[in-house]
């Protein structure tokens, strides 16, 4: 169980992202000198399959950028990468873009390079980076730091998904009226649901990948899940979003522990792409609401990780306040006196009879 | 401290548009919080008054309104001083 994020309690490195050269890495040749440039062999069944165990990929070219996207277009290879940059920078500050425009950290990422030098460049100005030769490109898929744990029905849509975001993005920032009407320009829906056997792979995935909107950091196994979803004392919850853009999937996670006057919040977390969304307080507003109806306290833990203070300020901006420490463990407990309205600017499904009404 | 009070009348204005909030107005009127707001609006008062929020002065009650937040910022910055 890892709740913090130490050097010495950092798992195995898993890539998230592979950033490519695209001259002699991507395809054989320079595009601007041979005009023609196939495919090295092989590649073409890297990028499907690194594509379909969920790992997002870009490209960091040295470039002219409407000659190299119209390579990738005639190779029908294009709509695998996100936030490709083909320009005449550093390659080191390509990949800063690319990191931040997903909102990953660089210890995520994987570049590919036939060039000793920009390899070198890469390497020497973010070293937390795993670079590999194009030589190597092929074995990409038999290595273990390409070998997610988990691959889900959201890991085959993941690029899909961060696709999605960049249109988001892009007209939230032409947007320039209040957050919460652009909000309401979104048509989102936000659904609560009993996990069924079907979302524990996801459900396991989130506890392991999640740090920053995760109140406890507790992960739990497959079969541990499986056994809380069908004790009658715990219920455990997902929650998933669409909006116009299309669905983000599962991207929430609750585990409530029944007792028979109080219930408590052991586990509950958001995947950090819906931190934008304004979503984090609605899980907590329909538990507040499910406690109240059930005239039962509603108490939670919080543990520090040194990142996820964000849902420590959630709680005590719900009316949940301090009752008590251990260690690094907050204990809290609900007012719930007052339980707000879900918010104007979605729409809340949650599971009939649960208090969603209102 | 009438500046304070502007700064975070600008701040908030990114959020409220066109909307003037008046200093007693109730920012979290509905009663629903917006977990990434609220977490920018702590920030936000953190790094603009060059203090830190402690873990019992997290409470709505002061940042439910300007004149709160203002009120939170002296009171800091007076229990520094003394």
């Amino acid at each position: 169980m890892t709740t913090d994020d130490t050097v010495e309690a950092k798992p195995a490195r898993t890539v998230k992202c592979v950033v490519w050269d695209l001259d002699h890495t991507l395809w054989q040749g320079v595009l601007l000198e041979d005009g023609d440039v196939p495919l090295r062999p092989g590649v073409r069944e890297v990028i499907e399959e690194l594509d379909r165990r969920g790992i997002l990929q870009s490209v960091a070219s040295r470039n002219d950028g409407e000659a190299a996207t119209r390579a990738l277009e005639r190779h029908a290879l294009l709509d695998y990468f996100l936030y490709p940059q083909i320009n005449w920078n550093a390659k080191s500050s390509s990949v800063r873009e690319i990191a931040a425009a997903l909102n990953l950290g660089l210890d995520a990422f994987a570049f590919v390079d036939d060039d000793p030098f920009e390899r070198g460049e890469v390497a020497h100005e973010i070293p937390e980076l795993l670079v590999l030769d194009a030589a190597e490109a092929t074995g990409l898929p038999q290595r273990t730091e390409f070998t997610p744990r988990f691959v889900t029905d959201d890991s085959a849509k993941r690029r899909a998904m961060y696709r999605a975001d960049q249109v988001r993005g892009e007209v939230e920032r032409e947007y320039t009226g209040p957050k919460e009407e652009f909000l309401a320009t979104l048509d989102m829906t936000f659904t609560i649901a009993p996990a069924a056997e079907e979302d524990l792979r996801r459900a396991e995935e989130l506890t392991v990948r999640t740090n920053q909107l995760n109140t406890t950091g507790y992960t739990y196994s497959y079969e541990e899940l499986d056994a809380f979803r069908k004790s009658p004392d715990h219920e455990l919850l997902v929650a998933r979003l669409t909006d116009r853009y299309g669905p983000y999937g599962t991207i929430g996670l609750v585990l409530i522990e029944r007792g028979s006057d109080t219930w408590e919040i052991k586990l509950l977390l958001m995947s950090c792409r819906v931190m934008s969304r304004g979503v984090g307080g609605v899980l907590i507003t329909y538990l507040r609401q499910r406690a109240k109806d059930a005239g039962v306290r509603l108490v939670a833990e919080f543990v520090p990780n040194g990142r996820n203070r964000m849902m420590f300020v959630t709680y005590k901006f719900s009316q949940f306040r301090e009752t008590g420490r251990d260690g690094n463990l907050v204990r809290l407990e609900a007012d719930l006196t007052e339980v707000p309205p879900f918010p104007a600017y979605m729409k809340v499904s949650v599971p009939a009879g649960t208090g969603g009404d209102r | 401290m009438a500046d304070t009070k502007q700064t975070i009348r600008d701040f908030l204005a990114q959020f409220f548009g066109d909307h003037q909030l008046a200093d007693d107005e109730d920012i979290f009127a509905t009663g629903f919080v917006n977990s990434l707001f609220v977490m920018q609006l702590v920030l936000f008062v953190e790094n603009e008054f060059s203090m830190t929020i402690a873990d019992e002065d997290l409470e709505m009650a002061n940042f439910r309104t300007v004149s709160a937040i203002e009120a939170l910022v002296a009171r800091k910055h007076t229990t520094v001083v003394s």
